[in-house]
């Protein structure tokens, strides 16, 4: 039965090409710092301060994360809870708030960061202003979000609404505490400049409570409430157990939150904290590879799609990519195994195991199966271009992790060494000149990552281009 | 009583809901229900794409 009203996929549509533009600028960035630290002269020393590595950085981390990861979680999750509620989305004025002002927020970061505006508070950069238009805007997002949940025409909430609803839930109550500052006044007049609510250890556990969970919440429950949409999608099949993606959401609800004092191993952070963010990280590698499972067992007798279907290879490979890291993360969360990892490379290949091949993956392929539907059309404009992306991005991202796994051990073992009578083996720049190879291959890993997206654009604009938007009618739930 | 005690308690009280879940979640009661929540994206066939596929997989 069909009723009179379309979805709205005005949003999404802003939302989704944004992501693929976020993505490009993003990444371009990233490569650059990585270029500069092989090639310093790339910092551009003679034209200023601003385009040191220090302060393209944390643009990097927030272009990749809020801008790029965001819009795609904005795009999926407004397309999703729409179309599995049966309904039109909730307030769309405040609909169209949410873009206009997350893209005011990533303009804002894009000017400030270099400009040299930190809380110095690991990816959570912005200073108060900013700060607080997130506020705003993510409040938004939860009214439009829950508003349609609300209002929709089925009994039941599906799974993948429960991860997005999680996830802007716990962002919002993360980014709020963590923000909590006092801005500088400068001659009785308010600056932008601010210093954190808490001190000391304390100010340090929050962040990484924040830190963490954003990892958890942002770049986890978010993309899994993908994951749970557009892998059945795709594959044609309902997920592999809904039982088990239940158990999945609960599990890492209850756990992920304590996970965060793994980042403050051997710091001035009490010992049973350091130990309880161990035992919850080592705790967390079983939803994780619970929710895995479920995504990759979807695909369970229909293998053979797996074969001639790029857009089900990202999805698939990106779920591969999610159970390496999450077993790698627990185990570098263990006191003993942290000890020789961290503050090495190995963290970085860690965290872009997490990125380029969970998150990026995960993203893509479902941007693969969206734009086209917001569009009109069956598929993407070239189905080879897709699967060249595919494999330039699997390549990039292997040479990534690789050569930072190498420099990382290798860092960590050369800080560690002493000779017999106590002293350092190494001076620190030893370290720093052995890892010039490895860094050099990074570079190469993460330009072959930038020119999938390239292609993807490319892809992109020519689905795009000549197509007239369209938006699909609500349809009443075929039981209802 | 003091406020490390209640901190046990919530811990313990999380722990107990979430088995409660886990035994719901997997109770013969619940299946059907969430056999159809699974179906909850297929509801509708107005995409060419998978009407295809349905008859082919399914």
């Amino acid at each position: 039965m069909q009723t009179e009203t379309t979805y709205n996929y005005k949003v999404v549509r802003q939302f989704a090409i944004m992501a693929v533009v976020w993505g490009i600028v993003g990444m371009l960035v990233g490569v650059l710092i990585a270029a500069q630290l092989v090639w310093p002269q790339l910092n551009f020393p003679q034209l200023g301060e601003w385009f040191h590595f220090g302060r393209l950085r944390p643009l990097h981390t927030n272009a990749v994360i809020f801008a790029f990861g965001g819009s795609a979680l904005f795009a999926t999750s407004y397309y999703v809870v729409q179309r599995t509620c049966h309904t039109r989305l909730f307030a769309p004025g405040l609909a169209a708030f949410t873009f206009w002002g997350w893209q005011l927020v990533i303009v804002l970061a894009a000017l400030s960061l270099p400009l040299g505006f930190t809380t110095a508070k690991e990816y959570a950069e912005l200073e108060w202003p900013i700060d607080i238009l997130i506020t705003l805007v993510w409040v938004a997002y939860a009214v439009v979000f829950f508003g349609t949940i609300a209002k929709r025409q089925v009994s039941h909430i599906y799974v993948a609404n429960w991860f997005y609803g999680a996830f802007i839930i716990a962002v919002a109550l993360l980014h709020v505490v963590n923000s909590a500052e006092v801005p500088v006044l400068a001659a009785g007049l308010l600056t932008p400049k601010s210093y954190s609510a808490y001190a000391g250890a304390q100010d340090a556990m929050v962040q990484w409570w924040y830190g963490h969970n954003a990892v958890g919440f942002f770049l986890t429950a978010g993309f899994l409430g993908m994951m749970y949409y557009f892998v059945p999608k795709q594959a044609g099949r309902p997920v592999y157990s809904y039982r088990l993606s239940v158990v999945h959401f609960w599990a890492l609800i209850f756990t992920y939150m304590w996970a965060g004092p793994h980042h403050l191993h051997y710091t001035a952070l009490p010992d049973w904290t350091q130990s309880l963010g161990m035992i919850f990280s080592l705790i967390l590698l079983a939803p994780s590879w619970g929710g895995m499972i479920n995504g990759i067992m979807t695909l369970s007798g229909a293998w053979h799609k797996l074969r001639d279907d790029p857009i089900l290879k990202f999805l698939i490979v990106s779920l591969s990519f999610y159970g390496m890291s999450t077993f790698e993360g627990p185990m570098m969360s263990v006191k003993t195994v942290n000890a020789l990892s961290h503050y090495t490379d190995w963290t970085v290949g860690h965290v872009h195991s997490g990125a380029l091949g969970w998150v990026a993956m995960v993203t893509i392929g479902s941007l693969y199966y969206l734009i086209p539907r917001l569009y009109g059309k069956v598929e993407m404009y070239s189905k080879d271009l897709v699967t060249a992306h595919f494999w330039i991005a699997t390549i990039g991202i292997v040479l990534y992790i690789a050569s930072m796994w190498i420099s990382g051990v290798m860092q960590g073992l050369m800080w560690r060494a002493t000779n017999p009578d106590g002293t350092l083996t190494y001076a620190f720049v030893e370290a720093v000149k052995a890892s010039y190879p490895f860094w050099t291959i990074r570079v190469l890993g993460g330009l072959l990552f930038l020119t999938g997206m390239l292609v993807m654009a490319y892809n992109v604009f020519k689905t795009v281009a000549g197509a007239k938007p369209v938006d699909a009618p609500v349809l009443a739930p075929a039981h209802a | 009583m003091d406020i490390n005690d209640l901190r046990s308690l919530v811990t313990v009280l999380s722990f107990l809901c979430f088995i409660g879940i886990c035994v719901w979640a997997y109770s013969r009661a619940a299946k059907p229900a969430f056999e159809e929540a699974a179906r909850l994206p297929f509801l509708e066939d107005d995409d060419p794409v998978l009407a295809n596929d349905h008859k082919e997989g399914n």
